[in-house]
């Protein structure tokens, strides 16, 4: 990702919020790295669209960022469409796939 | 040149650009909708007697390397599945990209931007509303993915573009590209402030 400013520190340990990722449903949708998006911008969208809150949004980011992908929601296989189509207009890198990993 | 967006009352942003930076923007914007209104979706069905009856839907991904970018395959393990996600999204998905191109377009040119720009001591003050303000957030990241992949932008290269000497043609479109990610930066944090 692109980092034209820093984000404010954030905790990175976090493992209540973890929970909500990492559910029982089984699709998930993953946002991939790629060096355009920036970090401000990316947060902005997973606060918007998923309605996250700021911290939980800056947290995926930086999964994103460091980890090169992360998985910012889970649900049905329509749901998780569904998202990724909303990801692509925002011109984020999605994929979606079942929860094995 | 430009200092950015900030905000505006009634939670929208305002932005003023010069002649020159409403123009290029104006230019970028188009070209964008022109590719995506232009190149024809890849067809997906090979049997001919099924291509004609296939008027759904691209099923395999853009030839285009920006198109690719802007639609990527959302099965990456699943062709199938890929092709039926790409037929029901990316028609939908190019409209909504070039309308929200075309409506950049529309608010440069009713903010004062001229048909054809003329003169350089002009100035321009785009005001948008928040839902104005989301589309531009997603247009310009369009306009970004765009000149990053003409560019072959890849992480951690800063140091390549940087040591690019002024003459290189792609050192231009590079100040652009990094242009386009301040305004984008700016209008962030003035929607977020």
């Amino acid at each position: 990702m692109a980092d034209v400013s820093a984000p404010s520190p954030v905790e990175l340990d976090q493992p209540a919020s973890d929970e909500s990722t990492r559910p029982a449903t089984p699709w998930v949708t993953i946002v991939w790295n790629d060096p355009v998006n920036l970090m401000s911008y990316v947060t902005y969208v997973f606060c918007t669209y998923f309605g996250y809150s700021k911290k939980k949004a800056e947290k995926l980011m930086l999964e994103v960022h460091h980890d090169g992908r992360s998985v910012v929601s889970s649900g049905t296989r329509e749901e998780m469409e569904r998202d990724v189509q909303a990801m692509h207009e925002y011109g984020l890198w999605a994929t979606l796939q079942r929860d094995d990993l | 040149m430009t200092s950015g967006f900030e905000p505006a009352r009634g939670g929208g942003v305002v932005i003023s650009l010069s002649g020159f930076e409403a123009d290029l923007l104006r230019s970028l914007a188009s070209q964008l909708v022109e590719l995506l209104r232009n190149e024809v979706a890849t067809p997906g069905a090979v049997d001919p007697f099924e291509a004609m009856l296939d008027f759904s839907g691209p099923t395999t991904a853009p030839e285009d390397p920006v198109l690719a970018r802007l639609f990527p395959t959302a099965y990456p393990d699943d062709e199938e599945a890929a092709g039926e996600f790409r037929r029901f999204t990316e028609g939908g998905l190019r409209d909504t990209k070039a309308r929200t191109a075309a409506l950049m377009i529309d608010q440069l040119e009713e903010a004062g931007l001229p048909p054809v720009l003329t003169g350089d001591d002009l100035w321009v003050d785009v005001e948008l509303d928040q839902a104005s303000a989301q589309a531009w957030l997603r247009g310009l990241t369009d306009v970004r993915l765009a000149l990053a992949t003409r560019l072959g932008i890849e992480e951690g290269d800063e140091d390549f573009w940087a040591a690019l000497p002024d003459d290189d043609p792609r050192t231009h479109v590079h100040d652009i590209y990094e242009w386009a990610g301040f305004l984008q930066e700016t209008l962030v944090h003035a929607l977020w402030r």
